[in-house]
C-alpha cells in the first residue's frame, strides 16, 4: 500500500500545466506544487462533490486537463456523479481516487464495507473507457505515463495508508495558505477568465 | 385554446430566457413535466445538457462551470432542491457562484388549501438559506428570469426562479 505523499510526488512531474483539484490530498500537494494557481484546493465545500466541481470545471475548459484527487468517502456519497460523468465523456478529464478505507479525518472509522470494494469495478461499470486500480506504488508509477498519455475519461483507484487525525479540528495545522476566494481568483485570472 | 394554454409559461418561452441570457449549459434533472422544454433544448447547439440523477451533484458541478468561465443555469424540482441543502450551502453558497436556479414548483397552487408538503416548505426552505427567489407562472412573468440572472451576476449568489404550477405549457 503507498502513501498519499509518494503518490503525488510520483504525479508531480507529469502534471505539466493542468488544472489540479486536489481534494483530500491537498495538505500534501501544497509542497509539491510547482503551479499554485492552477490548483483549486477549495478544502471541503459539502463531502461528495469534489467530482461534480472537477466535471464542471473540465466542461467550461476543454483545452485544459483537469486532475482530480477524489476520496472513497467523498464519491461514496455520490456514486451517481461517475454515471454523470461517463456520459459526458470530458476527455481531459482525469479521475484519480484516494482511497484510505476510512473516514481519516473523523478518527479512522471505516466507510461501509471498506475493504470488499472494487471502486475501478463501479467506475467502469458507470461508463468510464478505462478505469486501474493500484496498490503499490512502483506498479501505480510505472504506468501513470500511459494513463496520462491518452484521453479522459479515465478512473484510478489507488489503496493508500490511512493517516487518522484525532486532533480537535481547531488543533490541526491549517495547510491552505489561501482564502477560497483567492484560490478562484487566482485560477480565473490564469485562466483568463472575466469576472 | 383552452384558459390553462392561455397562461401557460410556454418551454419556447423559456429557451428565448437561456439564449438571451447566453446560457452554456443545463444542468439537469427531469421533473415530472418537462419533457417538451428537453426536447427544445436538446435541440438547440448553443446549450450543453448534464443530465445528474440527484439534484445535489447539479450544485457542485454549476460551481466547477462557473468558476471555469461558463454560465450554467441548474433545472430542477423543489424536491429536489430540499434534499441538495448541503451542497447548496457549500457550493453555491460557499464559493459565491452566481447561479440560476430554475425549481419546478410542485404543489404551488392560489387556491384553496396547500396540500403538498413540498410547496408548504420551499419558501421557508429559501428563507432559511437567504436566498432569493422569483416566481414564474406564466409568459407574462418569463422577464423574472432575465431579472434572476442579473441578480445572481451582481449579487454573486444563487438565485432561485419558481415555476409555479409545474411546467403545465410543456406537455403537449
Amino acid at each position: 500500500m503507498m502513501h498519499t505523499a509518494d503518490m503525488l510526488k510520483a504525479f508531480a512531474p507529469f502534471r505539466r500545466d493542468a488544472i489540479v483539484v486536489p481534494g483530500r490530498g491537498g495538505r500534501y500537494w501544497t509542497d509539491l506544487t510547482t503551479r499554485p494557481n492552477l490548483d483549486v484546493p477549495v478544502g471541503d465545500p459539502a463531502m461528495g462533490g469534489h467530482a461534480g466541481f472537477a466535471l464542471g470545471l473540465a466542461l467550461a475548459r476543454p483545452e485544459k486537463r483537469v486532475i482530480l484527487f477524489d476520496s472513497e468517502g467523498d464519491i461514496l456519497m455520490s456514486l451517481g456523479m461517475l454515471v454523470t460523468i461517463a456520459e459526458q465523456q470530458p476527455a481531459n478529464f482525469y479521475h484519480f481516487l484516494i482511497d484510505n478505507g476510512c473516514y481519516a479525518t473523523t478518527g479512522g472509522q471505516p466507510v461501509p464495507n471498506a475493504d470488499n470494494v472494487a471502486y475501478e469495478v463501479i467506475a467502469r461499470g458507470a461508463g468510464y473507457p478505462r478505469a486501474f486500480a493500484f496498490r503499490e506504488l512502483e506498479e501505480f508509477s510505472a504506468t501513470l505515463p500511459d494513463i496520462l498519455d491518452k484521453p479522459g475519461p479515465v478512473f484510478v483507484a489507488l489503496k493508500v495508508v490511512p493517516e487518522i487525525e484525532n486532533a480537535p479540528i481547531g488543533r490541526r495545522r491549517r495547510w491552505q495558505t489561501r482564502t477560497r476566494d483567492q484560490v478562484i481568483k487566482d485560477l480565473r485570472a490564469e485562466l483568463g477568465v472575466g469576472g | 385554446m383552452n384558459d390553462a394554454a392561455v397562461i401557460a409559461l410556454s418551454p419556447e418561452t423559456v429557451l428565448g430566457e437561456m439564449k438571451k441570457n447566453e446560457v452554456t449549459h443545463v444542468v439537469w434533472l427531469p421533473d415530472s413535466e418537462t419533457n417538451w422544454l428537453y426536447l427544445l433544448m436538446k435541440g438547440e447547439p448553443s446549450l450543453r445538457l448534464v443530465g445528474v440523477s440527484r439534484e445535489g451533484h447539479a450544485c457542485s458541478i454549476a460551481a466547477g462551470l462557473s468558476v471555469g468561465g461558463a454560465k450554467p443555469l441548474m433545472l430542477i424540482q423543489n424536491t429536489g432542491m430540499m434534499e441538495s441543502g448541503d451542497s447548496l450551502r457549500g457550493w453555491l453558497l460557499g464559493l459565491n457562484i452566481p447561479v440560476v436556479l430554475m425549481v419546478g414548483y410542485r404543489g404551488w397552487t392560489r387556491h384553496g388549501v396547500t396540500q403538498d408538503t413540498a410547496a408548504t416548505y420551499t419558501d421557508r426552505f429559501l428563507m432559511a438559506f437567504g436566498i432569493n427567489y422569483y416566481l414564474v407562472e406564466s409568459d407574462a412573468d418569463a422577464s423574472r428570469i432575465t431579472t434572476a440572472f442579473d441578480e445572481a451576476e451582481r449579487t454573486k449568489r444563487p438565485v432561485v426562479v419558481l415555476v409555479g404550477d409545474e411546467y403545465h405549457g410543456f406537455n403537449r
